[in-house]
């Protein structure tokens, strides 16, 4: 072996292990929904000023959450897979809470994506969870416009298939009192979401 | 129809071979880049990582074959750092992150239709004849023990590692790679029973 292939196999070495070591965040994230989670965190995101309706058909925004801890959940009523997992998470949350908590320093809120989804849908959705509509609220999106923005700062991909079911990316967004979004983690098990709370009370 | 064959034919005739796998490679790529051709290939995971890459890498093998099969080799000692150079670019387009970003950035789609025929098809084409038979033979037994462990880890994987495509299609990609790799190792058999191995080509 010569000298120049000697030179080219040490640098193409080092070339490609940096590109795959800065390709994954230092051995981090090999996923979109890794890199989400952990963009989400090294750098907080204000959220869109998106116009919701809630299971008792009343208009509220994200940002009248301000002050305290938001937690919120992408959803769509007819899931009955990955959504009522997601439903189970924040069900327990509420039950498991001190007194109090909830609707005060805490509050919860589930968007559907399901352009489907009425205020009918929500409320049998929220009943189904024993959702209290002032600390929990089931909501959707008026605007399609408005619903594409806020996917989109959430980082969330949601693809119809062909049973008109969705494909969707679950997990729990944290929003801090600030308003901004700063954690996202997996939604199951439940005991992962009231520690990571927990923590942040 | 005719003309193109006759100017086929005018570039054969006077330019020699290379130029005419080198237009071959270029229309590869041009009819891999239309619209309908990407909708289709990327409408799968099977499609997008079965098909289409390889056939821009195939593009890319017959430019490198064409056109600069004389070019760099003195800098390309036995063939490995024409090797190192595809295989570090492999492994970058298997990270799920980047493919998903290939799918939702057109700047990261415009980067994998450059990067898979310039750093993968173009470096093992003028490679591969250089690489010694147990370099190749090192590649291939590689190639069938990865698309083996691939194959299952996408099949076992209870996550979903790309936010573009379902689950079901992972799993599909999971049995077609080790399908893949069955075909690969039995065609390898054959060769070894039955083929003129031992006489070097």
């Amino acid at each position: 072996m010569n000298v120049r292939g000697a030179i080219m196999i040490v640098a193409l070495l080092i070339a490609g292990v940096g590109i795959l070591w800065a390709g994954t965040d230092g051995l981090q994230v090999i996923t979109a929904e890794g890199a989400r989670r952990l963009a989400t965190q090294e750098k907080p995101k204000p959220l869109p000023a998106v116009l919701l309706t809630d299971q008792r058909g009343e208009a509220f925004r994200l940002q009248d959450f301000q002050g305290s801890h938001l937690l919120v959940e992408f959803i769509y009523t007819r899931c009955v897979t990955l959504c009522t997992s997601l439903g189970e998470t924040f069900e327990e949350v509420a039950r498991k809470l001190p007194d109090g908590t909830l609707g005060s320093r805490v509050h919860m809120v589930s968007i559907s994506f399901d352009p489907r989804d009425n205020t009918a849908n929500l409320k049998e959705y929220g009943e189904r969870f024993e959702a209290v509509p002032d600390h929990w609220r089931i909501a959707r999106v008026e605007s399609e416009e408005q619903l594409e923005q806020l996917l989109d700062t959430f980082g969330i991909t949601v693809i119809p298939d062909k049973w008109g079911n969705f494909e969707h990316n679950a997990a729990v967004h944290f929003v801090n009192s600030q308003g901004y979004l700063d954690q996202i983690i997996d939604h199951a098990p439940p005991s992962k979401t009231l520690e990571t709370l927990w923590k942040r009370l | 129809m005719e003309a193109a064959m006759m100017l086929m034919r005018r570039v054969n005739l006077s330019y020699g071979r290379g130029y005419l796998k080198t237009a071959i490679g270029v229309s590869l790529i041009a009819l891999l880049s239309l619209p309908v051709c990407r909708a289709f290939l990327e409408s799968s995971l099977i499609n997008h990582m079965l098909i289409q890459i390889p056939l821009l890498a195939l593009a890319g093998w017959m430019i490198g074959k064409g056109s600069f099969s004389s070019l760099f080799q003195q800098w390309n000692e036995r063939g490995i750092p024409g090797l190192l150079i595809a295989v570090f670019a492999m492994l970058f387009w298997m990270i799920p992150r980047w493919l998903d970003a290939a799918l939702s950035e057109p700047l990261w789609e415009i980067i994998k239709f450059i990067t898979v025929p310039l750093l993968i098809g173009i470096p093992l084409g003028i490679s591969w004849p250089r690489l010694s038979s147990f370099s190749r033979a090192v590649v291939w037994s590689n190639a069938i023990s990865m698309l083996v462990v691939i194959g299952w880890l996408y099949v076992a994987a209870p996550v979903r590692v790309c936010n573009n495509y379902l689950v079901n299609q992972q799993e599909a990609f999971g049995y077609t790679a080790m399908v893949v790799s069955l075909g690969i190792s039995v065609y390898w058999i054959g060769v070894v029973f039955f083929g003129k191995w031992d006489k070097a080509e």
